[in-house]
């Protein structure tokens, strides 16, 4: 029977067993609800070894060529190594290099890594100070371009945006945790269109996705929204226009939100064909799930909606969730 | 896993079946006034997956629900008022979902039947 490879220790597989059968006998402390494949509770990631297509059924697309997969509903034939997801990411130190002012209030912050980080465009980090303090953001960079890139909107009481923002950051150590997300352009990607909706600061994962799509060679088009409150807050137009100017597939969007929704309504109320796209959404957590459900309600398969809701903690700070 | 070879889940094909009939079930869920606002404020991929549990649980699909994790699953709606009108509306959009799908009515009864038979758990009473 098939054996199993967990954290160094290996469960054999009896008779009718599942994988999760057999790690509950090494592990009894792994998450599990339904056992049936449904709840996701249980969801781990194969790094060596085929996985039943059972076992991914209704799992993203990103996360089935990861390798995610349920153990509860998976009765392999061969031998696999599996891990927790949340168990593969790492920490590394980085070097704040310059901040560059977009506007009032937000920054442009690049950092080198002392050794190579690896991570997909539009993917976020948790960003460690020296003190322990943390927030997440989305990177704006690409793993192939010089720096590190993230984008910060400064918080009026925000103790990391605002040390960020101050030249006190530059030439200071933070630690990098992560990468975490699955807002990135998939490899082979066959979506006839990438919607890429942001707002504020949320163009920064959406930036590093349409030029990675672009270097990837991808052939539908892009079109690229970018929510911000203000003029001023459109904080990459002149190196958007140029950028879309240069490549025909690329659309850059535009939109000054003068009352809060506008921009979700007239998303709504475009008349696109959901079903063949790949959308992703980054921004505020009301934009992000309300555009969620209403694309998802005018037919966009959820499996092809990737979010990232930045959500901001008291008293303020900026944190993204997947 | 428990499951009877003569389902209604075997019969309109498994879990891949599931798989296809929670879109249409879910989107009625959300479209509809009644109870749409009790999904408010859900994740709606992991709400997804609840309700291919649910289809699969009420067709007699392999499931591993308690009646425990009903209640607790619910509680946090039952303060908010859901009552048993609004699992009458679930129950009807249950049933227009399946009569789309091409299920008879005697299967469609039986499948009411089963979502019944978790009403008391789900209300906490």
């Amino acid at each position: 029977m098939p054996e199993i490879l967990f954290e160094g220790r290996r469960a054999s597989l009896e008779a009718n067993e599942t994988v999760l059968d057999a790690l509950l006998r090494i592990e009894p402390s792994l998450p599990y609800s339904c056992r049936s494949g449904a709840c996701q509770s249980c969801i781990m990631k194969a790094s060596r070894g085929q996985v039943t297509p059972r076992s991914q059924l209704g799992l993203k697309e990103s996360w089935v060529k990861e390798g995610y997969f349920l153990p509860c509903v998976c009765q392999p034939t061969e031998d696999l190594e599996v891990a927790r997801v949340d168990n593969d990411q790492e920490s590394i130190r980085c070097r704040i290099e310059s901040v560059q002012r977009f506007c009032s209030d937000i920054v442009r912050i690049r950092l080198t890594a002392e050794k190579t980080f690896d991570y997909r465009a539009g993917q976020y980090v948790n960003l460690i100070r020296s003190d322990g303090l943390s927030r997440s953001y989305s990177l704006a960079s690409l793993p192939d371009d010089e720096f590190l890139e993230l984008h910060v909107s400064i918080q009026p009481e925000g103790q990391m945006s605002q040390w960020l923002a101050s030249s006190d950051a530059v030439g200071e150590t933070v630690i990098l945790r992560g990468p975490s997300g699955d807002c990135y352009y998939q490899q082979g990607e066959t979506a006839e269109t990438l919607f890429l909706m942001g707002s504020g600061t949320g163009l920064a994962p959406l930036y590093g996705v349409a030029r990675d799509a672009l270097r990837q060679g991808f052939e539908g088009r892009i079109l690229l929204y970018h929510a911000a409150r203000s003029e001023d807050h459109l904080y990459l137009n002149e190196e958007l226009t140029q950028l879309s100017n240069a490549q025909t597939r690329l659309d850059y969007l535009p939109f000054v939100e003068k009352a809060e929704g506008e921009f979700v309504r007239m998303i709504a109320t475009s008349n696109h064909d959901w079903r063949r796209g790949r959308i992703y959404l980054c921004g505020g957590p009301s934009m992000v799930n309300s555009l969620r459900k209403k694309l998802y309600l005018l037919g966009a398969d959820l499996k092809s909606i990737h979010s990232d809701a930045f959500v901001t903690k008291k008293p303020s700070s900026t944190a993204a969730s997947p | 896993m428990r499951s009877t070879s003569d389902s209604l889940y075997d019969s309109l094909g498994g879990a891949v079946a599931m798989e296809a009939a929670v879109d249409q079930f879910y989107r009625k869920v959300l479209l509809d006034d009644r109870i749409s606002h009790f999904f408010d404020d859900v994740d709606m991929d992991r709400q997804r997956a609840k309700q291919i549990g649910f289809l699969t649980m009420v067709t007699g699909g392999p499931n591993h629900y308690t009646g425990k994790d009903m209640r607790t699953g619910h509680r946090h709606l039952v303060e908010r008022g859901l009552n048993d009108e609004h699992v009458d509306v679930v129950l009807e959009l249950l049933g227009e979902t399946l009569k789309e799908l091409g299920v008879a009515d005697e299967q469609i009864a039986q499948v009411a039947a089963i979502a019944n038979s978790v009403r008391d758990d789900v209300l906490n009473r």
